[in-house]
This record gives C-alpha cells, sequence and structure tokens, in this order.
C-alpha cells in the first residue's frame, strides 16, 4: 500500500524550469512547495568535466533513460506504432533542471501573430487559407497580456540581446545584457541577409554577454565560448538554467524542497479537484501519495499528457470524432536549411550555443502569403555552436560515406563549413495527436504515450519556400557550393531534428477545444496547473522556452491568486 | 592551463623520461598488437595531460574486454580502417586505437544497450520508426563480424584480413547496400553503426581509447577542450591549437 506523505500547499511534477519557476514565485509567496524529480540531483559541480562530445552528445549522458520510459510513434493511424527505442529526433531530459540544462539557450518571444493566428489569418486571407483539417486556434492570450511575463522571465534568465527586430513585438524593456560578440562568421550572414534587404539582428541568448545578477540575486557567468553548449551542462554556470537561478531562488525561501527519484504515476481526482499524486521511489519501489491543495504538471510535454491520459482526467481526442481535446494539436517543427562549403578556414569550433544572428522576414506574418501555399513561416538563423568531430562530418552530395575520399573530404571541409537553418512554425493537423498506447508499458507498468505524427502539406510547401530563400543567403555568402536541404516527406524519428515538441494539453477560452484555461488551470479540476509547450495550440517559428517561461510566469501568480480565493480564474 | 606545467609532466617530458619519441611508436597496422601511444616496453602507457597523474598513479594498456579471440578483433580493425584509412593527412582507425574503442565499447553500456528501451514484442517496423532490433549491439556486432568472414571465405575462400583492399570494400558496400543476410538485423543497419562506431573512435576524447595521441583532432583543426575561446573568436584568422584531452579539465 503506498504511504500517504503529510500534504503540501503545491506540488510540481517534474523540477526543470517550469517546476522551477512555479517553485519559485510561490514560495516566495509563502506556499509551501514540494518538487517531485524523478532523477537525481545535479548542479555546475557536475559539468567540470562536460567537454566530451562522446559521452554527452552520442552517448546523452544528461538525457532520459529510455531503458525505463520512453513513447511509442507511428506516421498515421495505419501503421503499427513502435517503440522509440534509442533517443534520436528529440532529446527528452531527466534529473534537475530536465531538458533546460542541456539547451542552446536560444530565447525567443513568440511573434504577437501566433497568439491570434486564426483570427488574423482569416482576417487578411479569408477563412480558407488552409482546409479545415487544419486545427487553427488563437491562443487566448495575447502578446501585450504576455508581454510583463516576458519581460520577467528575461530579466530571471538575463537573456543577451538586441531590440532591433522589426518584425518583434513591442517590448517594455531592452535586454538585461548586451548581445553576445558578432564573430567574423556571423558577420558573413549578417552582410549576406542585410545585402539581400533582410532585417538581421542578433539571436537573444541565454548564454549571457557579461556576468549578471538576476532579481532574485542570482549570478549567471559570463560565456567564454568554449563550444560545448547543446547536450552539455554548462561549467561556466554561465548559460542560464534552472538550477542555477529558479530553483535556489525558491530554495532559500525555506519553503521548498525536492523529492528526488520520485517517479509519478498518477495524479489523483475526486469529484472536481485532484488531491495529490501517486509516485514510485525508483530506487525502492516503494509507492507514495503526496497530499497537496494545488498539483502542477512541470515535466516535458510527453509525460504532461500522458499523466492526465492515465489519471483519467479530460477527454481523450479522437481524430474519427474531433471530439476530445487531450493530446490533440501535437505540433513539432520544420527545418529547412543548407550547408555552405567555403574556399577559407574558420574558426567553426569556438562558439556557444546560442551565438548566432537571425532574420524574421519569413517568419510569422512579416511578409506576405496571398501567393504562397501556407501560413506561417520561420526563423533563419546562422549560428555558432561549435562544431565538434564526430557529429560533423560534412561532405559534398558526391562524396561516398566511407573511405579514403570520404576520410579526406570530411577533414577538408570541417573548417570550412557553415549552415544556415531555420525553424518552421508546425500548424496542427487533426490526424497529428498523442494518446496512450495499448501494447508498450514503462518500467513501472503504466502505458507509454503513444505519437502519431507525420508532416503535413502546408509543412512541405513552407520547408520548400524557406530552403530556397536560406540557399540563397548562403549564395550571398560566398559560399563555393551551396547544398540545400532535401525536401521532406515523412516524419522520421531517427535523425536528430529538434527538442521543440509541442501541444497535446493545450490551452484555451473554451473547454471543448483545450485542456487548460488561459492560466493553465485545468477546466475539469480547478486546483490542476498544466505548463509547458504542451499548451501551445500550434508551434511557432521560434524555440519555445521564452514563451512557456513568460506562460509559466503567469501562472505561477495565478495559483497564488488560486491559493487565496479558490474557483475557476476565467 | 599553467597549472600542466606545475603539476606534472608536460607530455614531451614524458616522452623524454621514458625514451619514448613519437617517431619511434608502432604505427598502424599491427594487428592485435598495441597501437596506443606513449607505449613502454611493458605495453603500459600513460595517458598525457593527466594533471592528476601524479596523485592516482594513473597508467592503462589497451586490451579486449569484448572480444574473445584476435581473429575476430582483426576482421574488424581491417573493416575499420577501410572505412577510416591511414594517409597522407594521417592515421587510419587501426592507427588511431578505433578498434580497441569498439572492443571497449562493446564491453559496456553501449553494447548492452543499457539506456534504451529494449522491451518487446519486437516488429520490423517502418524506416521511420527507427531500430527496432530485439539484438543488443555486442550482439549485432559479434554476428556481423561473423559474416564478414564468412563472405570472405565464400568470395575469395581466404580468411578476410587477407584480402585486398578492394575486396574488403566489396564486402563492406554489399553491407552497405543490405546484401548479405542477417537474423534479426539488416546487413545495413549493420554497417550503419560499424562506420558511426568508426567515427566516434576516432574522435572522441583519448579517455576512450581511440584517437591516439589525439591525431584524429589535429588532422581535422579541432582543439579537443579548450576552456575558452572568449578571446580569440573575434579574430579573423583561422586559429591552430594543439588539442588537449578532458582529462585535463579541472577547474
Amino acid at each position: 500500500m503506498a504511504k500517504t506523505l503529510d500534504k503540501v500547499n503545491v506540488v510540481t511534477v517534474g523540477v526543470g524550469w517550469m517546476g522551477g519557476i512555479i517553485a519559485a514565485e510561490c514560495a516566495k509567496a509563502g506556499l509551501k512547495v514540494r518538487g517531485l524529480e524523478r532523477g537525481k540531483s545535479r548542479s555546475t559541480a557536475d559539468y567540470q568535466m562536460i567537454h566530451d562530445e562522446y559521452r554527452y552528445a552520442i552517448r546523452y549522458e544528461l538525457m532520459q533513460d529510455l531503458s525505463k520510459e520512453t513513447i511509442t510513434f507511428r506516421n498515421h493511424r495505419k501503421m503499427r506504432a513502435l517503440p522509440m527505442r534509442q533517443l534520436g529526433s528529440f532529446l527528452l531530459g531527466e534529473n534537475l533542471g530536465g531538458a533546460g540544462t542541456h539547451w542552446n539557450g536560444h530565447t525567443f518571444r513568440f511573434l504577437p501573430y501566433d497568439f491570434q493566428i486564426k483570427t488574423m489569418t482569416e482576417q487578411k486571407y479569408g477563412k480558407n487559407k488552409l482546409s479545415s483539417d487544419y486545427l487553427l486556434q488563437d491562443w487566448g492570450v495575447t502578446y501585450d497580456e504576455l508581454e510583463p511575463y516576458f519581460d520577467k522571465f528575461e530579466k530571471t534568465a538575463g537573456i543577451s540581446g538586441e531590440y532591433t527586430n522589426p518584425f518583434a513585438g513591442k517590448r517594455s524593456n531592452d535586454f538585461p545584457t548586451p548581445p553576445m560578440k558578432r564573430t567574423p562568421i556571423l558577420k558573413k550572414f549578417e552582410t549576406a541577409a542585410s545585402s539581400l534587404g533582410y532585417h538581421p539582428y542578433m539571436l537573444p541568448s541565454a548564454n549571457l554577454s557579461e556576468a549578471y545578477e538576476n532579481p532574485d540575486g542570482e549570478t549567471i557567468g559570463a560565456c567564454q565560448y568554449c563550444g560545448f553548449c547543446d547536450r552539455f551542462g554548462c561549467e561556466y554556470g554561465a548559460k542560464t538554467s534552472a538550477e542555477i537561478t529558479v530553483i535556489p531562488t525558491a530554495m532559500k525561501t525555506g519553503n521548498f524542497d525536492v523529492t528526488f527519484h520520485a517517479n509519478v504515476v498518477e495524479v489523483l481526482k475526486s469529484g472536481n479537484k485532484v488531491t495529490g499524486v501517486r509516485y514510485v521511489d525508483t530506487q525502492t519501489g516503494e509507492e507514495f501519495i503526496q497530499p497537496a491543495d494545488v498539483v502542477v504538471l512541470t515535466s516535458y510535454v510527453m509525460n504532461n499528457a500522458k499523466l492526465l491520459m492515465v489519471s483519467k482526467i479530460g477527454e481523450q481526442y479522437n481524430p474519427d470524432t474531433g471530439r476530445g481535446t487531450l493530446g490533440k494539436n501535437y505540433g513539432y517543427q520544420i527545418l529547412p536549411g543548407a550547408t555552405g562549403f567555403f574556399d577559407e578556414q574558420m574558426n567553426v569550433f569556438m562558439g556557444a550555443g546560442a551565438l548566432g544572428m537571425t532574420i524574421d522576414d519569413f517568419n510569422g506574418d512579416s511578409f506576405d502569403h496571398s501567393d504562397v501555399d501556407f501560413i506561417h513561416g520561420g526563423s533563419i538563423s546562422l549560428t555558432q555552436p561549435g562544431y565538434r568531430p564526430i557529429q560533423t562530418n560534412p561532405i559534398q552530395p558526391d562524396v561516398p560515406a566511407w573511405g579514403a575520399e570520404f576520410k579526406k573530404a570530411s577533414i577538408e571541409n570541417f573548417t570550412r563549413m557553415l549552415s544556415i537553418g531555420g525553424q518552421g512554425a508546425s500548424m496542427p493537423h487533426k490526424e497529428n495527436f498523442m494518446s496512450l498506447d495499448p501494447d508498450y508499458k514503462d518500467a513501472y507498468g503504466v502505458p507509454l504515450l503513444q505519437l502519431t505524427y507525420n508532416f503535413t502539406e502546408q509543412d512541405r510547401n513552407m520547408h520548400k519556400y524557406l530552403t530556397d530563400r536560406i540557399a540563397e543567403i548562403m549564395k550571398e555568402m560566398g559560399a563555393k557550393t551551396v547544398v540545400p536541404g532535401n525536401p521532406i516527406s515523412d516524419y522520421d524519428i531517427v535523425p536528430y531534428q529538434t527538442t521543440h515538441n509541442t501541444g497535446g494539453t493545450i490551452m484555451g477560452t473554451d473547454p471543448a477545444t483545450s485542456v487548460v484555461n488561459t492560466y493553465l488551470q485545468h477546466w475539469d479540476a480547478e486546483n490542476l496547473f498544466v505548463v509547458g509547450a504542451g499548451n501551445f495550440p500550434h508551434n511557432g517559428g521560434y524555440n519555445p522556452t521564452g514563451t512557456i517561461g513568460a506562460l509559466a510566469y503567469r501562472t505561477a501568480e495565478a495559483i497564488q491568486k488560486y491559493s487565496k480565493t479558490g474557483g475557476s480564474l476565467v | 592551463m599553467a597549472d600542466d606545467q606545475k603539476k606534472g609532466l608536460s607530455r614531451r617530458d614524458f616522452l623524454k623520461t621514458t625514451g619514448i619519441a613519437t617517431g619511434a611508436l608502432v604505427g598502424g597496422g599491427l594487428i592485435g598488437g598495441l597501437v596506443g601511444y606513449n607505449v613502454n616496453k611493458d605495453g603500459v602507457q600513460r595517458k598525457s595531460g593527466t594533471e592528476n597523474a601524479e596523485d592516482h598513479d594513473v597508467t592503462s594498456v589497451k586490451g579486449l574486454m569484448f572480444f574473445t579471440n584476435h581473429a575476430d578483433f582483426n576482421v574488424l580493425s581491417q573493416a575499420v580502417e577501410r572505412i577510416f584509412p591511414e594517409d597522407d593527412l594521417g592515421p587510419g582507425a587501426i592507427g588511431l586505437g578505433v578498434p580497441y574503442f569498439i572492443d571497449n565499447q562493446l564491453a559496456g553500456n553501449y553494447g548492452s544497450n543499457a539506456r534504451e528501451y529494449m522491451q518487446g514484442p519486437f516488429f520490423a517496423g517502418e524506416a521511420t520508426q527507427g531500430y527496432q532490433s530485439s539484438l543488443t549491439r555486442a550482439e549485432m556486432f559479434r554476428q556481423g563480424i561473423a559474416k564478414m568472414e564468412e563472405e570472405a571465405q565464400k568470395r575469395y575462400q581466404k580468411p578476410f584480413v587477407d584480402l585486398d583492399g578492394g575486396q574488403m570494400d566489396e564486402i563492406i558496400t554489399s553491407f552497405q547496400k543490405n546484401e548479405v543476410e542477417m537474423k534479426g538485423v539488416s546487413s545495413e543497419f549493420f554497417f550503419r553503426i560499424l562506420r558511426q562506431a568508426t567515427l566516434e573512435g576516432a574522435y572522441a576524447d583519448p579517455i576512450y581509447n581511440g584517437n591516439n595521441n589525439m591525431d584524429a583532432w589535429r588532422m581535422k583543426g579541432f582543439p579537443g577542450h579548450q576552456f575558452a575561446y572568449i578571446n580569440m573568436i573575434e579574430d579573423e584568422k583561422f586559429q591552430k591549437i594543439e588539442p588537449k584531452s578532458i582529462s585535463s579539465m579541472q577547474h
């Protein structure tokens, strides 16, 4: 029998960026908060031997142990779903800090267009720009309403950037720290993009340009451009993450603690409220019930949705009838790009995860879509993350994949290759959704989450359009050879693409079409909040963390209010 | 960084004191022998750049943890050398210690797929669904290496290691094209992990027993672990930097 623990005010399921933000704000307000983290503790002290590509980037040391839990996947409903047995397409996080430990630190704000996408698209292009198979909807909150929370997240994280992007939403304040260094590689992109009439700006970065103390008194170091960022933790504490900011902030209040190795398997519901969660101690196998006044799901997109499904909270989305909201509007991203081969050697091994320049000339509704067969678009960036030799073996298309020619070309090209990539927005489609797998289970006997996903016509059209624009920029940069990315066909879960999964627990103003309201409060249980990129009704053309950070701060405020007043917040 | 000099022997000093000079080292190509660097007569290596060497008396030898006979190991060695051959740029897979890297990895989490989902039921699945075999990598390598030898005998009535380069390439290409029948895994998939493991062994930090003497990094112009580039990242000029191993990373 599960042992019942003493009640707390707020319990968070998962302690990464989302859990950390909720915990910090609620604990500062005097609420007793407990974080349940299924992984282990970790901190900057654990990243002092991090410059190891094999261990961290290839063998995924910091990421989820799939032997315990994974998802199953199929491209469409007629295909048998099978487990994702190895990490590939996206890299799930685990342990304190979650995926926010091994993020790159690109910290954008979704565009004003994103939050009102249905209204604005219909106003400008009519109701039939996309077919009704695309389940487009407004988010129920506008950019202007979210602006103070974007500002707050950026101040917590100390984001480095410059306020020059003409397509961005209006900011109440400049970035907390100046932009990172404009390196010779970035300048190549800047010059080329400018000469084509575009508007390049320094990518907003959580790898800080200078040491910074945030409003909570936490210090973040200055980035040293060591070239080990994505898939790594930062040995300098210079890549803002939850374990160096919001988690210590929460701890300092004396109102927050974390239970490690606590894998939540069920949210307990009684009537129209939840009472707490049930978890398994992964070291002993013992079960515990953690009662709480408020339960906040702050694990990754997949697990937040899965926990609601196994706990039977909300109605599962059914693609045949269109009924149900849980699992609906799964989104990903479309990644157009081009590789350029140059004559001169460049310092490609130096860099930082969010060192880059970006244009938004083809993002959102920055350009007229009247004559194209898709909506939205994507940011286009050249980043200098620090290329590493196992992952980076660039060869021209006519070079064999192994042997003498391969060796020569891949070595020659390593320091002579640059790539430009886009992050194309992902529009929700009725056939792209999450549900529970009927066959496969995790290490605790709980069904795996099942993902049904494929690229759509909209995706393919956008991919082609953006790839052409990107190749033009690469050519303008003076590349000797430009190799545009191949057109996309079916989504493939094997090669790494992006860890920007969205949807499944979407937000909105109507319980018929959303899982949570705009305060991320569950429609069917007023003391249950679900926080993360799962709330996005569609995915935008940027990295999601800035936007979920803003949503989390807004929800943290809402939880404090709820704790006093109770009831629905809308 | 200056601590290197203070705390212990520099690599050059070490080579001097042990009487080993790089030019005298055993080169690539000696199958099954020690192909490491800083090798003394007892086959004992001392890793260079290890600040804590004195504290912990770090010594190591290369040896087999997975393969149980040299014949299999030699087939692996020749195959990876064809994938990443020695040339005028520098050593190939054998000279870099890649066969030892792969052997050692197969004996651990990599070989046993320890951090991957290995529960049944198993179905072949579509290409977009990825690895669906019930075999571990260790089992795939064991079978794949035996298949390479079998193909050599079938086609040329000779051991794989006695084939000329072109003949070896022909067999490897058959694996790549999925023309060789294997059980529980496709030969194409085996080829892919063999190729990938070769690159990993060439370019991983030398603490994993490949990338001998960081020579693969030198060939590629990659400086390995460096603390910071903040003072040079704005330089237009390409920077040649002597590589360092993670074993020297101490903040």
